[in-house]
């Protein structure tokens, strides 16, 4: 038996209130506020209490998707980039770099979303690029 | 600091008479809910004054119930103040817990805390660390002198701030229901901030009664600052008087609402 409360910042909006998940035997099955966190003071959204749920969800992707024939199959993540890579490269060559739109995610760190925005800029050449946040 | 509780949580792991000890940790600058199962963390040993008295309080007892249930047989310690006393008590006397598995290790609450919480008994049966403090007479609430259209709207607006966070249930000891009311869909509407007004507090008020071990943890835990407590207090008020029962204070005592309706099988 092994129970962490393992100290954390939530993964949905921008506040990044504190919590701490309880960790039972490896599994997230609970989350507690942090009191002492000056943001969030010991408080949390419906969404924050639940942050636990997804974490190891049985419908979370394990493998990269490539659609085929209209249905998306599992593939390698080195066919998964090849691909990618081409197709961005035609697009653009056919249609122009702001034909291409980047969509990132609120739920990765701010590291992450640097690195779509340095590519959608930088590589394709677009300033097409936002997330869910500011919808 | 806390040598006497240090020392005894230290006795209790190496002779390993619990397979673990709850209590609380400073961790990464913050303070928080720890399941020691090494007398080598001790020394990093809270009891849950951070800046101020008891304002790192965590439900503890909640995480004990979890514990035991998950591993039926097996004995935990547990740090525990007077709130924390009355929960093992009333989860004793709900069938969630047994008390013969569990160790207690008390704190007494400090005068700044005891006043701060308000509460009724500010310590445990004994207590390694604090001092005794005499609860006092409750403060008055404004709503006592009001009738009862006026209390209405007052706690309408109170409501109102709601944003179904589910909060004061997530983080209630006492709230162990495998099936919730309040996620009824015949009890409370899907998808609407403020949830029913006022159906959806009442309900949970309801629930409290014979219940609630006025621990305060719902308030802290209300982004609303929702006066939780006064609504949950006034409905145990009114057991007290009918029933002269209060959960949690008697060691066995079970609530007046079990002769009422089956209670929940042991655990």
């Amino acid at each position: 038996m092994d129970y962490k409360t393992v100290l954390t910042t939530c993964a949905y909006c921008g506040c990044g209130c504190g919590l701490y998940l309880e960790v039972l035997d490896g599994q997230a099955i609970g989350t507690i506020p942090s009191k002492t966190n000056p943001i969030n003071e010991g408080k949390l959204c419906v969404k924050g209490w639940n942050i636990h749920e997804f974490v190891q969800h049985p419908k979370r992707l394990t493998k990269p998707l490539i659609r085929k024939n209209g249905t998306l199959t599992e593939s390698s993540w080195d066919e998964a980039l090849d691909y990618t890579a081409s197709r961005l490269k035609e697009i653009k060559e056919a249609h122009g770099s702001d034909s291409i739109a980047f969509l990132a995610s609120a739920k990765v760190t701010n590291e992450e979303n640097y690195i779509i925005m340095k590519f959608a800029r930088a590589a394709v050449g677009t300033n097409n690029v936002d997330h869910c946040a500011r919808l | 600091m806390y040598h006497a509780i240090k020392e005894r949580v230290t006795e209790l792991l190496s002779t390993g008479e619990v397979k673990g000890f709850l209590a609380l940790k400073k961790d990464n600058g913050h303070i928080k809910p720890h399941l020691y199962v090494s007398p080598d963390e001790i020394d990093q040993l809270s009891i849950g004054d951070g800046e101020t008295a008891g304002d790192a309080r965590y439900p503890l007892t909640k995480i004990l119930t979890m514990l035991l249930q998950n591993h039926s047989g097996e004995p935990f310690g547990i740090l525990a103040r007077g709130c924390d006393q009355r929960a093992l008590r009333a989860l004793a006397a709900w069938n969630q817990i047994s008390l013969e598995q569990v160790v207690v290790i008390g704190v007494a609450c400090s005068e700044e805390l005891a006043r701060a919480c308000n509460c009724g008994l500010p310590y445990p049966d004994e207590w390694l660390e604090g001092e005794q403090i005499e609860p006092k007479d409750p403060r008055p609430v404004e709503w006592e002198e009001k009738s009862p259209l006026q209390r209405l709207d007052l706690w309408r607006a109170e409501f109102e701030k709601c944003i179904k966070c589910y909060g004061c249930r997530n983080i209630c000891p006492m709230c162990f229901c495998k099936e919730c009311s309040l996620e009824s869909e015949d009890v409370v509407t899907k998808g609407e901030i403020p949830p029913d007004l006022p159906m959806f507090h009442l309900v949970r008020a309801l629930h409290m009664i014979g219940r609630c071990v006025d621990c305060g943890l719902c308030e802290e835990a209300c982004p609303a600052s929702i006066p939780l407590r006064a609504l949950y207090k006034k409905v145990n008020d009114i057991v007290e008087t009918r029933f002269q029962f209060r959960a949690g204070i008697e060691q066995t005592e079970q609530s007046p609402l079990h002769k009422i309706a089956e209670p929940p099988a042991a655990i």
